[in-house]
């Protein structure tokens, strides 16, 4: 089940300068494992020590904000767009 | 001659050089400037201070600079007016206004940011300086910058009040007014910012920027006799002036130059933008962006860079969030005119209307020093009153038309 995922370009060192790029999982957190898998390195960027996603990463599931759905537990399905945009970038649009 | 040792992430703590950097590249947070605190210990006391400039330039190795200042010499040092009337009315016995309505040469307290700012991009030697502004930092960095001699971009929302328009395009710079709202100005900005190679103060420079606001929390300190108050409410868009001014008393403090800090740091914002105000309330510490709907312009910031910071300070400090309706704005405009004689910008109104709840709650008692931060002025956004201050009453200039008006009657 190939999901989209936008990546912002300080994390596109890590995905060969793509801006986009497909991974697989049921939800948000099995998305991101899978992006990790791929594309070592991208975890670390987006997960603290903790294990817990970092405060300056937002991340969206057709544009809306994972904090306002089920957070990484998030269901996902073909079809749908995951986007990682750093908060300092100004988020998205309310 | 300065005392800055570099730049730090707020989240991460990665360190990085004394550049104009803002962000961590590493994890995305905010950078943050770090002092050589000893050293300034050193050099600072209450009477270096004391015998220092009348402006925000007193606390000078407290700021990121490393000369002296070569623009906005004269910026801040404002009065702490003990607010007896209006006390009065609010059952509170240590009421002040700390009334940036008269900062130079602007009048705002963004002066104080823009004075460190401009002067840091000179030092880092970039020939043009820019913004994204909600009004009061359009005017400041286009009069600074016309001081400085550099050149300047500066980008608003289109619909903001004209005086701040007009203020800002009268020192020659160029205006851009974007349809939308602070926050798609915000983020377009950033987009701009990584392709102009221009100093945008709340952005590409915004750690140095946002140090001028702690000058805010040093003169009340200093002014109320090397003391932090009880309160300061504190209106908030981005979340720098309240996240700074509780950095200044702690920094005080750290200093020896203040005891122990007590003070509760309250958030004030506009009911019809209030994505701080509403995460506090619902205890919790993250924001959800809202579109702004309000007549306090200049605070209506719908998805603030610093928020989670904002909320951070008024948790941490023991503080509460709260918001007010527009109609409360504009009587609350009034009120302050009508006891104080001071006519401050809707923001002014939220911080009043807002302390005004907190007393009622009980969250402010009678005697506590309590300070509101003023931190504009009301000439700026008269569109906001206009139609709420009565007009002047016309006659002809005969001395019967004047008493047939008020022959026996008392004026206001
Ligand atoms: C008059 C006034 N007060 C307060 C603020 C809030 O400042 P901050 O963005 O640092 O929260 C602003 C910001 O534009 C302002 O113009
Ligand atoms: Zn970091």
């Amino acid at each position: 089940m190939p999901i989209l995922v936008r990546v912002p370009t300080p994390l596109q060192k890590l995905t060969g300068n793509r801006g986009e790029v497909n991974a697989s999982g049921n939800n948000v957190k099995e998305v991101l494992a899978n992006l990790e898998e791929q594309y070592k390195g991208v975890r670390e960027r987006l997960y603290d020590e903790s294990g817990t996603l970092r405060r300056f990463i937002n991340i969206y599931v057709n544009d809306e904000d994972i904090r306002f759905l089920q957070g990484e537990s998030t269901k996902v399905k073909e079809g749908d767009e995951i986007s990682i945009v750093p908060a300092i970038a100004g988020g998205k649009r309310a | 001659m300065g005392y800055v040792l570099g730049l730090q992430c707020r989240e991460c703590g990665r360190q990085y050089p004394k550049e104009p950097l803002h962000v961590c590249e590493f994890c995305f947070g905010p950078l943050e400037i770090v002092y050589d605190y000893e050293q300034i210990r050193r050099v600072l006391s209450r009477e270096t201070i004391a015998r220092g400039p009348r402006s925000m330039w007193r606390y000078q190795p407290l700021l990121p600079l490393d000369g002296d200042p070569t623009v906005g010499l004269q910026v801040g040092f404002t009065p702490l007016i003990k607010a007896k009337r209006l006390g009065k009315v609010m059952g509170l016995n240590n009421l002040y206004i700390k009334n940036d309505c008269v900062n130079h040469p602007t009048l705002s307290f963004k002066d104080r940011v823009v004075a460190v700012a401009v002067s840091k991009a000179k030092e880092f030697n970039y020939d043009t300086v820019a913004c994204a502004s909600t009004g009061n930092l359009a005017n400041s960095v286009a009069a600074h910058a016309a001081e400085a001699g550099l050149k300047s971009y500066i980008f608003i929302p289109a619909d903001i009040e004209m005086t701040k328009v007009v203020g800002t395009l009268i020192y020659g710079t160029t205006l851009v007014g974007i349809r939308g709202v602070y926050d798609e100005v915000n983020r377009l900005c950033s987009e701009i910012a990584a392709n102009f190679p221009w100093a945008f103060v709340n952005i590409t420079i915004r750690p140095f920027y946002g140090d001028g606001s702690k000058t805010f929390g040093y003169e009340i300190a200093e002014q109320l006799g090397w003391k932090a108050p009880d309160h300061v409410v504190i209106p908030v868009a981005g979340s720098s002036l309240i996240t700074k001014v509780w950095k200044a008393f702690n920094e005080f403090a750290h200093l020896g130059l203040i005891d122990e800090v007590k003070t509760k740091i309250h958030a004030a914002q506009a009911s019809g933008c209030a994505p701080v105000t509403t995460a506090i309330k619902e205890n919790r510490d993250f924001i959800k962006p809202v579109i702004p709907n309000t007549i306090a312009k200049s605070i209506a910031i719908g998805n603030p860079a610093d928020g989670y910071y904002g909320i951070k300070t008024v948790k941490e400090s023991g503080g509460y969030g709260e918001d007010v309706a527009d109609d409360e704005i504009v009587e609350c405009m009034k009120l302050l005119a009508q006891t104080e004689g001071i006519f401050a910008e809707t923001a002014g109104g939220v911080t009043l209307g807002v302390a005004r709840k907190l007393v009622a709650q009980g969250r402010i008692q009678p005697d506590d020093v309590t300070v509101l931060a003023i931190t504009g002025n009301g000439l700026k956004t008269q569109e906001a009153v206009m139609g709420d201050v009565g007009s002047p009453i016309l006659i002809d200039p005969r001395l019967s038309a004047f008493q047939d008006l008020f022959n026996g009657k008392e004026g206001k």
